[in-house]
């Protein structure tokens, strides 16, 4: 399954667990400090550095960017660490989640009452999944380094859907 | 009296980090390939190809295989006959930690203080171990290790009644709950005996045994071999997807322990170790 930016929800009902997607458009990074950053924004009513609304948010922090090349080593950082700030983001509108691993239940019933799935890229994968990466840019946060908000350009960017719009998971369904 | 100089400790070290990052050893290769065969699953077999692939274009680029390129760690063994001459060891294994991070591109991902959180920067500090050994050898095993798969390790202090039941036990239920967070397929260091702290150094210590002497025993390699068994039937396979590979190695070290205590610990490493061995 080919999926463009931005997205639309309504197409998640046709995704299924363990099913590919390659995504092509845009998506943002974030793992935990920027999720501590972006949830404090949220509930003091501020202005958020990206649209969250049919956003993809990558729980990635890039390996830094060598002379000739788009983008450093950029595969997923373990996801559960980013549970606690998840429903806020989820509320917010983010369409698609992508990181690695296992989420909490809580997070699994507010991806379904948000209508939202969350998808695994290949843990250990940095330097492939770069291929994909045709730009990158920091929208947010550059104090954090490696953990700023990246703006990413990607082009058949392959993940796995973890949790569908059924309430299935790939890692409790094999 | 042997005399080593601090510049030529910096560069290896230097060079060794960046090596360790970006170039699979061929036994890694190895494992990858072994996985694709023993794999029915078309998914488990495809992550599998994925993962060596990735190692391939990262040995090509000279760029890291994971974006997480660790802590590092340093297994040290160090002669009281030697002199570093034009500086002190650990500040040569800083600076060549400082310049391999930088100047190979890998990312800085040590913070100075665990709660205020602010990146130092340069991935320092390095974790240092040191055994001083009669002689004038010096030796360093050099580890980059992953957080996803440290932050699924554990620690018990359990009691001589557990025995080797309740070791194996503690073992399945820990890889079990890791699930798909470490990067499976992973390989298992446990640590059993010594106390607390010596514990964790040991689990740390047997996920790079194969640098080191080897001392194993009937025992220890018994439970190496029934655990590896017992843990790729828990069908977590390669990412957690499910399959025959969930774990590439178990890696088994033991010491003397009180009379009252029998401490273990379960380090986990993914499926890439980058680790070397340096011998000055």
């Amino acid at each position: 399954m080919l999926l463009r930016t931005p997205i639309d929800k309504k197409v998640l009902i046709n995704l299924k667990a363990g099913e590919d997607i390659l995504i092509t458009g845009t998506i943002y990074t974030a793992r935990d400090s920027a999720h501590k950053l972006l949830t404090q924004l949220i509930s003091e009513g501020k202005q958020l550095p990206f649209e969250l609304e049919g956003s993809i948010i990558y729980y990635a922090g890039p390996a830094p960017t060598k002379p000739g090349e788009i983008v450093g080593s950029i595969g997923p950082t373990t996801s559960y660490r980013m549970d606690p700030y998840t429903p806020d983001i989820l509320n917010e509108g983010a369409a698609i989640l992508i990181g690695k691993g296992s989420r909490s239940n809580f997070v699994k019933a507010a991806l379904l009452k948000n209508k939202a799935i969350y998808c695994a890229a290949l843990g250990g994968a940095g330097a492939l999944l770069a291929s994909k990466v045709k730009s990158i840019s920091v929208v947010a946060f550059p104090e954090l380094g490696p953990e700023a908000i990246y703006k990413l350009e990607v082009e058949d960017f392959p993940v796995i859907v973890v949790n569908d719009l059924e309430g299935n998971d790939i890692y409790e369904n094999h | 009296m042997r005399n080593i100089k601090f510049e030529d400790l910096v560069k290896a070290i230097r060079d060794s980090v960046i090596e360790i990052n970006c170039v699979p050893s061929p036994e890694q290769l190895k494992k990858y390939d072994l996985g694709i065969e023993n794999e029915e699953i078309t998914l488990s077999k495809q992550v599998l190809l994925s993962l060596k692939e990735n190692a391939l274009i990262a040995k090509d680029r000279m760029i890291p295989i994971c974006q997480d390129t660790g802590t590092a760690v340093f297994f040290l063994e160090y002669g009281t006959n030697i002199n570093i001459e034009g500086g002190f060891i650990y500040d040569a294994i800083y600076e060549g930690v400082r310049l391999g991070y930088q100047e190979g591109f890998l990312r800085k991902s040590i913070v100075g203080n665990p709660i205020t959180r602010r990146n130092t920067g340069n991935n320092l500090p390095p974790i240092i171990h040191t055994k001083l050994v009669d002689g004038d050898s010096l030796n360093m095993v050099i580890l980059a290790k992953g957080a996803g798969s440290e932050n699924m390790s554990s620690l018990k202090m359990m009691v001589p009644s557990d025995g080797i039941e309740g070791i194996k036990k503690f073992v399945l239920e820990s890889v079990r709950k890791a699930g798909p967070n470490p990067c499976p397929p992973i390989t298992v260091g446990i640590g059993v005996g010594s106390n607390f702290e010596g514990v964790a150094l040991l689990a740390k210590k047997a996920l790079v045994k194969e640098l080191f002497e080897n001392t194993d025993d009937d025992l220890i390699k018994e439970i190496e071999v029934d655990l590896k068994m017992k843990l790729n039937k828990l069908n977590i396979g390669p990412q957690g997807f499910g399959g025959k590979t969930s774990v590439f190695d178990v890696c088994v070290l033991m010491e003397p322990c009180h009379i009252a205590s029998m401490p273990v610990a379960i380090n986990i490493n993914c499926h890439v170790i980058r680790h070397k061995k340096i011998v000055f």
